[in-house]
């Protein structure tokens, strides 16, 4: 054995040493990645956000950190006494020279059984055909009647009503409420998804959700009972279960996977009602369009029959006839005035032939007419009075009694 | 014809689809365009009123059946 010389002069310090050992432990394979079973102890949690903790068992300890960035993916309500899993690297920390587990997952004992089960079971089903990508439905663009299994109180459930009402709110939504976690789950579930059927049998389309959890809590939803049902479920299924890392077997199973609830409510309503009153405005205007342009056609139309038809018009006739009547009255009255001037002449004629026959222009001549004085008779013979007999004589100015001798 | 207030939004919608795509594509009287206009108008604003007043309706199953 080599002597330690108590004269050589120190080739190491503190903490070139510390980085010799620390560059030892992280050129291990072995100690870079480990899963290391233990009970929680010494927890702390200070304001930086890392998490510091103890991990035992009855014949070692070893001290713990989580760095915040591994915390905030954290599932687990970590507390003193828990048995855990933890997987990370093992490495030294200079300032105190002790070496530490750094974790980046941790897990309850016993979940990597129930990992290595859905594994398992997520190969059966598969090779079965229960995540058949050519099985899948697609969803209806506008489903009336939307079922939706979930725990009836919770933010799921809201979640998904106020999307359902904000995008669709035409549609009718039948909930089931069930247990969404826990041993009593799948059965309920299942349950919960046969009554939603026999109340609803016109059911369009099924909503499964369930808010985020940790691993344990969205169990239920890996459980094969659950899968097999939503896998032969007769309606299309949307599966909206924990957040978007967390994959179940029922999301493999659905006809389409969400990763939230109310991403599931969006997938569950394509078409909006704000694009249903788009189109609605669409064609209300296309009708007035087209009503005014049939409308104008036929006025046209009109136009030119009203054209065509005053070339044919009874009218045009009338208005000829009354033409033909204006000149035949005019005829007429120049006719009868002709006659009536002939007339007038021949009044005239008449007249002053007449006239000539008047007993004054005769007397006015210096004819006379003599009557009888007895009984008035015009004496046109010598015999027509007697001597003696008293006699009128008219001549142009007067009268004349006289007394024949 | 069925009455217009047994109609569902897209039968109603349909219709009106329908409607609109017989005044453009197929001669009609203009007594039958006029009746098919009105019965357009009749449907576009049934729509809309079914629109503006749609308010989810939800349902809730208790011990597995409905709550009516």
């Amino acid at each position: 054995m080599k002597q330690a010389s108590l004269f050589a002069s120190p080739n190491w310090t503190v903490t070139s040493i510390t980085s010799y050992l620390r560059e030892l432990f992280e050129s291990d394979e072995l100690l870079r990645n480990v899963w290391v079973k233990g009970e929680i102890s010494n927890l702390s949690r200070p304001r930086s956000g890392h998490i510091y903790f103890t991990l035992k068992d009855s014949g070692a300890a070893m001290r713990a950190v989580m760095w915040r960035s591994s915390v905030a993916r954290l599932n687990l309500d970590l507390r003193d006494g828990m048995e855990i899993e933890v997987h990370g690297y093992i490495s030294i920390y200079d300032v105190s020279g002790q070496y530490q587990l750094y974790a980046d997952q941790i897990r309850p004992v016993g979940e990597g059984a129930l990992y290595q089960e859905y594994l398992r079971l997520k190969a059966l089903l598969e090779a079965e055909g229960l995540f058949d990508p050519d099985a899948k439905r697609p969803i209806p663009n506008l489903p009336k009647k939307i079922g939706i299994v979930t725990s009836a109180t919770g933010a799921a459930i809201r979640d998904m009503l106020n999307t359902l009402q904000r995008r669709m709110p035409l549609a009718e939504v039948i909930i089931a409420p069930t247990m969404v976690q826990g041993d009593a789950a799948p059965p309920k579930i299942v349950a919960a998804m046969e009554n939603l059927l026999r109340v609803a049998p016109d059911l369009d389309l099924l909503l499964l959700g369930r808010g985020g959890g940790s691993i344990e809590d969205l169990w239920a939803f890996n459980d094969e009972r659950v899968v097999r049902a939503v896998a032969a479920y007769p309606v299309p299924v949307i599966s909206g279960v924990g957040h978007e890392t967390d994959f179940t077997l029922t999301d493999f199973a659905a006809d389409l996977r969400a990763a939230t609830p109310t991403a599931a409510a969006e997938q569950a309503t394509p078409i909006t009602i704000a694009e249903l009153s788009g189109a609605n405005n669409h064609y209300t205007e296309k009708l007035r369009e087209q009503m005014s342009a049939i409308l104008d056609a036929a006025f046209v139309n009109l136009d030119d029959f009203s054209q065509r038809l005053g070339y044919v018009s009874p009218l045009r006739q009338v208005q000829r006839d009354a033409q033909t009547l204006d000149g035949l009255n005019q005829r007429l009255n120049r006719g009868q005035t002709h006659h009536l001037g002939m007339l007038r002449e021949k009044l005239f004629g008449l007249g002053s032939r007449l006239d000539a026959l008047n007993p004054a222009k005769v007397l006015a001549r210096g004819y006379a007419i003599v009557t009888r004085h007895s009984d008035g008779k015009v004496v046109s013979a010598a015999d027509d009075v007697q001597p003696d007999e008293l006699i009128h004589i008219r001549v142009k100015d007067g009268e004349i009694d006289a007394k024949t001798i | 014809m069925k009455k217009i207030e047994e109609l569902t939004y897209e039968e109603a919608f349909a219709e009106l689809e329908a409607v609109v795509g017989t005044l453009e594509n197929e001669e009609k009287t203009l007594e039958e365009s006029l009746a098919l206009f009105e019965r357009g108008q009749v449907l576009s604003k049934y729509c809309s009123r079914l629109l503006e007043n749609a308010e989810l309706r939800v349902k809730q199953l208790v011990d597995g059946d409905l709550d009516e």
